[in-house]
C-alpha cells in the first residue's frame, strides 16, 4: 500500500501514538508520520479532529480516524496480517475488557501519582498497585496478553511497563514490584524487549529528561 | 438456544444494562434477566464481574462477559443471523466506536454531574452537554442520511449508545430544570429521540422518567443516610 494514503500525526512522548506505530509497525504499514506540536497544533490536526483536537490521528485514504484503541482496532480489520485481536468472540470480548481497563483504571492511577503530593499521592500510588495486580490476572499466567505472540492488549497496556518505571523512578516509590507483581513485570520486560517494540520507542534518555520537567510543573 | 444459555445481570434504571437488552432484543435473543438488588450485590455478579462488581454482566453459557459496549459488540459477533448492529464498512464502524467512546467518556459524565453542580460549574457542565448534543446531532444528520436512526433504517450501534441515555437526560431536565435537548438547537436529535424510544427492541426495556426520578431520589437518600462506602 502506498506510503501517501497512510498518515499518523503523533507526539513523540506520546504513549497514545506509540501504541498506533507498533500496530502499523507489527503490520508492515507503510505510513507517512507527522509530529505534532501540541503547544501549536496544526490546523491539519484541528481540521481532522475537531471533537478532541487531539493526537494520535490516522488517516486513511483522507478519512481521519481518532482514539487510540479505535485506530487500533481499525489497522486490525483492515490489515489482516499479523492480527492482534483474536477470532473467537469471547476472547476479543476479554481483549477489549482489559484494553479499557489500562485506559479506565491504570492510566489515571499513574497520572495521580505522577501529578499529586502527600496523601493523594499515597492513595494514587495503592490505586496503582491495586490495579496492576488486577491487569496481571488478565494474563492468566501467559507470556503476552495475546499467548504466544503479541496482541491487542499487549500494544494498548505494554507501555505503562516503561512510563510507570520512569514515574517511580522520578517519585521515588517504585509503581511495578517485581515481588508482587512477578508475571506483570516479566510481562513488560518480554514486551518492552522484542526489536520492533523497541525500535518504535523514543530515545530513553530524551523521554525521561522531557518527564522530569513536566513533574517540576506539579 | 435455550432461554437459561443466556444470563443478563442487571437493574432496570441502569442505561447500560439498556443497551445489552436492547441488542439482545434486535438479535431476538432470549435470555434470563436477573435483577440485581439495589445497594447489594449477588454472589453470582462478584463472581463474574470481579474487577469492577457492576451491572451489566451478559453470562453466555459459563462466559461472563463485562462493560456494556463490549457486550453490545459481543452480541453482534455472535448473533450474526439477527440485523447488524455494527456497520460492515470498516471505517463507518470505527466512527461508531467513536462516537459511543464519546458518549462515555466526555458527554455522559458531563451530563450526570449536572444536578449534583451549582452556579458557574453548573453553567459549564450544561454547555458542555449542548455542545456535546450540537455535535451529536450534526453526526446525526451525516450518518442517518435522512432516515430515522444513526444506523439508518434500523438502530445500530450509536443509537444504542446515545438512545440508553434519554432517560437520565429527561431525569436530569426535569429535576434539573435545565433545557438540554432543544428542538430549536438540535431538531433531528429531538426526532431521533422519539423513534428511538418507539422502535419495538427498545420500548419494553425503556424506563419511564417519572420512575427514574423516584429511584433518582431513592439513590440519594440512600447516599446520604449510609455509612461512607467501602468496597
Amino acid at each position: 500500500m502506498a506510503e501517501d494514503s497512510v498518515k499518523l500525526l503523533g507526539y513523540w512522548v506520546s504513549p497514545y501514538s506509540l501504541k498506533v506505530k507498533w500496530a502499523l509497525k507489527l503490520k508492515g504499514i507503510q505510513y507517512q508520520y507527522v509530529e505534532e506540536d501540541l503547544q501549536n497544533k496544526s490546523p491539519m490536526l484541528l481540521q481532522y479532529n475537531p471533537v478532541y483536537k487531539k493526537i494520535p490521528v490516522l488517516v486513511h485514504d483522507d478519512k481521519p480516524l481518532a482514539e487510540s484503541l479505535i485506530i487500533l482496532e481499525y489497522i486490525d480489520e483492515v490489515w489482516k496480517q499479523n492480527p492482534l485481536l483474536p477470532i473467537d468472540p469471547y476472547e476479543r470480548a476479554k481483549a477489549r475488557f482489559w484494553a479499557k481497563f489500562v485506559d479506565d483504571k491504570c492510566v489515571p492511577a499513574l497520572m495521580a501519582a505522577f501529578t499529586k503530593k502527600g496523601e493523594e499521592q499515597e492513595r494514587a500510588v495503592k490505586e496503582a498497585h491495586e490495579n496492576f495486580k488486577i491487569l496481571e490476572s488478565g494474563l492468566e499466567g501467559k507470556r503476552f496478553f495475546g499467548g504466544e505472540t503479541i496482541g491487542f492488549v499487549d500494544i494498548a497496556a505494554g507501555w505503562l511497563g516503561c512510563w510507570a518505571q520512569m514515574t517511580g523512578e522520578i517519585i521515588g516509590i517504585k509503581l511495578i514490584d517485581a515481588e508482587t507483581m512477578p508475571l506483570l513485570d516479566s510481562w513488560f520486560q518480554d514486551f518492552l524487549g522484542i526489536p520492533l517494540i523497541k525500535e518504535c520507542m523514543p530515545p530513553q534518555d530524551k523521554l525521561l529528561e522531557h518527564i522530569k520537567e513536566l513533574h517540576k510543573k506539579f | 438456544m435455550a432461554k437459561n444459555d443466556v444470563k443478563l445481570l442487571g437493574i432496570w434504571a441502569s442505561p447500560f444494562v439498556m443497551r445489552a437488552r436492547i441488542s439482545l432484543n434486535i438479535k431476538s435473543v432470549n435470555y434470563e434477566f436477573l435483577e440485581e438488588t439495589v445497594g447489594s450485590k449477588s454472589e453470582l455478579l462478584l463472581q463474574s464481574n470481579p474487577v469492577h462488581k457492576k451491572v451489566p454482566v451478559l453470562i453466555h453459557g459459563d462466559k461472563p462477559i463485562c462493560e456494556s459496549l463490549v457486550i453490545v459488540q459481543y452480541i453482534d459477533e455472535v448473533w450474526t443471523s439477527g440485523p447488524s448492529i455494527l456497520s460492515a464498512d470498516h471505517y463507518d464502524r470505527a466512527i461508531q466506536r467513536f462516537w459511543a467512546a464519546y458518549l462515555d467518556d466526555k458527554w455522559f459524565p458531563a451530563m450526570r454531574r449536572i444536578r449534583g453542580a451549582q452556579g458557574e460549574e453548573r453553567q459549564e457542565l450544561v454547555d458542555q452537554v449542548v455542545e456535546g448534543l450540537a455535535l451529536l446531532e450534526e453526526a446525526f444528520g451525516k450518518y442517518s442520511k435522512g432516515k430515522a436512526f444513526f444506523g439508518g433504517d434500523q438502530i445500530g450501534f450509536i443509537d444504542i449508545a446515545f438512545g440508553s441515555l434519554l432517560g437520565w437526560l429527561r431525569v436530569t431536565e426535569k429535576v434539573g430544570e435545565v433545557k438540554l435537548l432543544d428542538e430549536a438547537k438540535t431538531p433531528g436529535l429531538v426526532k431521533w429521540a422519539d423513534c428511538f424510544c418507539a422502535d419495538a427492541a427498545v420500548k419494553s426495556v425503556m424506563p419511564e422518567t417519572e420512575k427514574l426520578i423516584e429511584f433518582s431520589k431513592f439513590l440519594m437518600a440512600k447516599m446520604k443516610g449510609a455509612p461512607s462506602p467501602k468496597n
